[in-house]
């Protein structure tokens, strides 16, 4: 049902009522348009004007980041910022790292994610729903609030400043689980109930039936945790410390600091290399993610 | 299977028997999960009361000292700023988030040209990184040569604020960055629950003469509330534990001006070493979080019912 009703959503724009005129009413409705067409591309001015910056800076020389009036295009390109930032920073090293990652955790979720949200969606047993009222819960604590705890843990079993630590901590979220179980409840029970009856056991239902099922679930999880990996900063800060295991967002936080006086067009080279992979994957998974999302808020 | 053959009196049994296969499955199904979520989640946060009770730091020393770190937070000006502070960003950002997605999303139901691409748009900044979004709006903010302050001086303001640089107005410029991030997540969100609004109904109000924004309220509000409840809920965790979008953008700074509590349990636990006293700050965050997020369902319920 969340599913449709988020389908809907991405697709069902077009169709809509023949649009009703009756003579002053319709000079109202035009201006009311014209109105809401200009909000709209202010919005989305600014919401795309500091990626365009981000962009457009990366291909200028450092001393013309900042000017006054703004350049907003360059006379002339300097690609060299991107030769420079591969060879003056560790990127390659970081761009391995977050790959690393975020395709571990992407798949340590998928797996784990949607096996428990079988359990909790098809299988009766007691405790049932007071555990899965433990996960629900957990929704609402801030990682912030247990970082302590689970670092000192994690160091005792010395994983601490090793890439395990950060796909431990990412690979087991209640989310994923919720979302599974979201969809799973959608698909009809005579499905697996005829599965059963053919000798299916429930292993093979989730395997046979539900995974082949619920592969734009799985899509939006898989994109939703993938991005969220790649993008994490909080994990990778407190736990890694060697600079080979530095990921993306640790080593371009610390390309800043790190220097007296930043060249501020190599760092924008750098940030729009941490960028573009995720604004792909987003642009062309981007129904899965919007669905995902729409999902998750269904429940309300 | 063996059922058949089983005579009538051990039903009972039978039933347990299923209820105990049942129990193994289920289990077997959500085990793989449950172990990494109890040993990372559960245990830790189980932990974090016992630790916000005793003197814990880097020797490994844990006395217990009762509710004494409680006694002392209670007096610690800097842990009174952060507070305040997370206060301050959250009834800032908390409504203006609400106002800026759902108009939005009022207008993208509208079947106007284009809401394809600008959905794209709107959601593009949530999905980039904080560290990139936090060092690009640093410059953009900056108040010499900012592309900001350039914009709102070409528009006649003679002293565009300092922005990031200034106490007064670093907290209301991380306000501005983070609403700009979120605003697409929150603008998804609406437009699934403005789907839901039944078109009848508005069309019902329309013929009994209510104009438009009498509509809105008595119509589409009404049918919303269930995003706005979980919206609400989100923005409020989420503004509670804001981290690391300050901790890129100023670091607490200038002075302590943008010092939240998350950056203070941060400091007391990873830069001066005191588990037990930065633990403590934490319990009043989740207690934070958890009191919120109940009174908010309470307040739900009572108002559906």
């Amino acid at each position: 049902m969340a599913i449709d009703a988020t389908h809907t959503l991405v697709t069902g724009f077009s169709g809509g009522r023949p649009v009703r005129t009756a003579g002053r009413d319709s000079a109202r409705r035009v201006t009311l348009r014209a109105i809401g067409y200009a909000a709209l591309v202010v919005a989305a001015a600014a919401m795309l004007l500091p990626f365009f910056w981000m962009v457009m800076s990366s291909l200028k020389p450092s001393n013309e980041v900042f000017t006054a009036p703004i350049v907003w295009i360059p006379e002339v390109f300097v690609w060299d910022n991107y030769v420079q930032i591969w060879t003056d920073s560790g990127i390659g090293t970081w761009i391995r790292n977050t790959l690393v990652l975020s395709i571990a955790v992407t798949l340590l979720q998928l797996l784990t994610g949607s096996f428990a949200a079988y359990g909790f969606a098809r299988v009766k047993f007691p405790g049932r729903d007071v555990l899965f009222l433990a996960y629900v819960g957990t929704i609402a604590v801030p990682w912030q609030s247990y970082m302590i705890p689970q670092f000192i843990m994690l160091s005792n079993a010395k994983l601490t400043n090793t890439l395990w630590a950060i796909i431990l901590l990412q690979a087991f979220g209640a989310f994923g689980v919720f979302l599974m179980k979201q969809f799973y409840e959608t698909v009809p029970e005579e499905l697996a109930e005829a599965a059963r009856l053919d000798g299916l056991s429930e292993y093979g239902i989730w395997r046979r039936i539900m995974l082949p099922l619920s592969v734009p679930a799985l899509a939006s999880l898989a994109l939703l945790t993938f991005v969220n990996t790649w993008n994490d900063f909080l994990g990778p800060l407190i736990y890694l410390r060697d600079k080979e295991l530095w990921t993306m967002q640790l080593g371009l936080r610390n390309f800043v600091t790190s220097l007296y006086d930043v060249n501020y067009g190599v760092l924008f080279a750098g940030l729009t290399i941490s960028v573009v992979p995720i604004a792909i994957i987003f642009l062309l998974g981007q129904r899965y993610f919007v669905e995902g999302i729409a999902t998750s808020g269904m429940k309300g | 299977m063996t059922t058949t053959s089983a005579p009538a009196p051990s039903a009972r049994r039978r039933r347990s028997k299923l209820a105990l296969r049942n129990t193994l499955i289920g289990w077997s199904f959500i085990l793989p999960n449950f172990l990494g979520f109890a040993t990372l989640t559960l245990v830790p946060v189980i932990v974090l009361f016992y630790m916000s009770l005793t003197n814990w730091n880097i020797f490994g020393n844990a006395q217990f000292v009762g509710l004494q770190n409680f006694i002392q937070l209670s007096k610690d000006g800097s842990f009174r700023v952060a507070f305040l502070n997370t206060l301050y960003y959250s009834v800032m950002h908390i409504p203006l988030t609400i106002i800026v997605s759902l108009g939005l999303a009022l207008l993208l139901n509208n079947k106007l040209r284009g809401l394809a691409f600008f959905r794209t748009a709107a959601f593009f900044p949530y999905i980039t990184s904080i560290v990139a979004i936090a060092l690009v709006w640093n410059l953009l903010l900056s108040p010499e040569y900012g592309p900001v302050n350039e914009i709102l001086r070409f528009l006649g303001l003679q002293n565009p604020p300092g922005w990031l640089t200034s106490a007064d107005w670093a907290m209301p410029g991380v306000v501005l960055v983070s609403t700009w991030r979120d605003m697409g997540y929150y603008m998804v969100l609406f437009l699934a629950g403005l789907q839901t609004v039944p078109r009848e109904l508005h069309e019902a109000a329309r013929v009994d003469g209510a104009n438009a924004i009498e509509r809105f309220v008595n119509v589409t509000l009404p049918c919303l509330r269930p995003t706005m409840f979980f919206v609400t809920v989100m923005l409020t965790i989420n503004s509670f534990k804001i981290f690391d979008l300050i901790l890129v953008m100023t670091q607490g700074g200038p002075g302590q001006s943008t010092l939240v509590i998350s950056q203070f349990i941060y400091r007391m636990g990873f830069e001066q070493n005191k588990f037990g006293y930065a633990s403590a700050a934490a319990v009043v965050l989740f207690f934070l979080c958890i009191l919120v997020t109940i009174g908010q369902f309470l307040w739900d319920k009572k108002r559906s019912s």
